[in-house]
């Protein structure tokens, strides 16, 4: 049984392991769940933007005027629209999750619903808050 | 129902339901926690960055500075400061299962605490800091 100890060839080591991610059809809930998380780890990367934005403040007019020329410019411009739509798309996400929490919405109709309704609602507020952001500056 | 003849749990420990770690549920509940708080403070969060789009300096101080608006922006940062901690977390132990675990979890809470340090320290200098 010596033979059998070693590491890679114990019958633990050799069974057959689950499917991996790319074995399977995309569905609505899948790519919502997927874009949850990444949504979620692009905004923790993100936050750096509010720590940057309020210390260029809190230094100084010449420390501001740089931030908000990056802020203003094309790239940031991007960055900015990037990170309005991960908020508000995690945010709309979460509250899918509230409503399971709750015991609603587990049918097939409606997670399919929820997760498309996700993706549609983070785009069009995304739209709107820039609308009105352009409107105001 | 559980019985505690073949189980070496103690009854105390099994009302408690901490389980192994000690922590029970704690880590869920404050996720969803700071994602209920996170949802009116961000929205607030939203309307503060578009009310700051295009101002000056001044314009920008006189708005951090404003009480309603640094309280809503010091409540935003600890709250999503924690929740993206408990995220981080989360996604660290789905991937990392090599002894960087333990780092990348420690990496993962100074990152948090940094972030949240660095935002609040300048939301009270612009606000105390008589600039």
């Amino acid at each position: 049984m010596a033979e059998a100890n070693v590491p890679g060839t114990r019958p633990e080591d050799i069974r057959p392991l689950s499917p991996h991610l790319q074995i399977y059809r995309w569905t609505w809930t899948m790519a919502m769940s997927v874009a949850h998380r990444i949504t979620g780890a692009a905004l923790y990367v993100g936050s750096l933007l509010l720590v940057i934005w309020l210390l260029a403040l809190a230094s100084g007019p010449e420390a501001f005027e740089t931030a908000q020329w990056f802020f203003g410019s094309f790239l940031g411009r991007l960055i900015l629209f990037g990170y309005t739509w991960a908020l508000l798309h995690h945010m709309l996400g979460g509250i899918r999750h509230f409503i399971w929490d709750v015991g609603l919405g587990f049918d097939a109709a409606s997670r399919h619903t929820l997760a498309r309704l996700t993706l549609i609602a983070s785009a069009a507020l995304t739209l709107l808050v820039w609308v009105i952001g352009y409107a105001v500056s | 129902m559980a019985s505690t003849k073949h189980t070496l749990r103690t009854p105390l420990s099994r009302v408690r339901g901490l389980g192994s770690a000690r922590s029970g549920t704690s880590h869920f509940w404050h996720q969803r926690l700071t994602a209920v708080a996170n949802v009116p403070l961000a929205l607030a969060f939203i309307a503060i960055v578009v009310c700051a789009t295009g101002s000056g300096y001044e314009e920008a101080l006189a708005l951090v500075r404003s009480p309603l608006v640094a309280i809503l922006l010091l409540l935003f940062i600890l709250s999503a400061a924690y929740h993206m901690r408990l995220g981080m977390q989360v996604i660290i132990e789905d991937y990392v299962h090599s002894g960087a675990k333990v780092a990348a979890v420690i990496a993962n809470t100074f990152f948090a605490v940094l972030v949240a340090a660095a935002a609040v320290f300048a939301v009270l200098k612009i606000t105390f800091g008589g600039m």
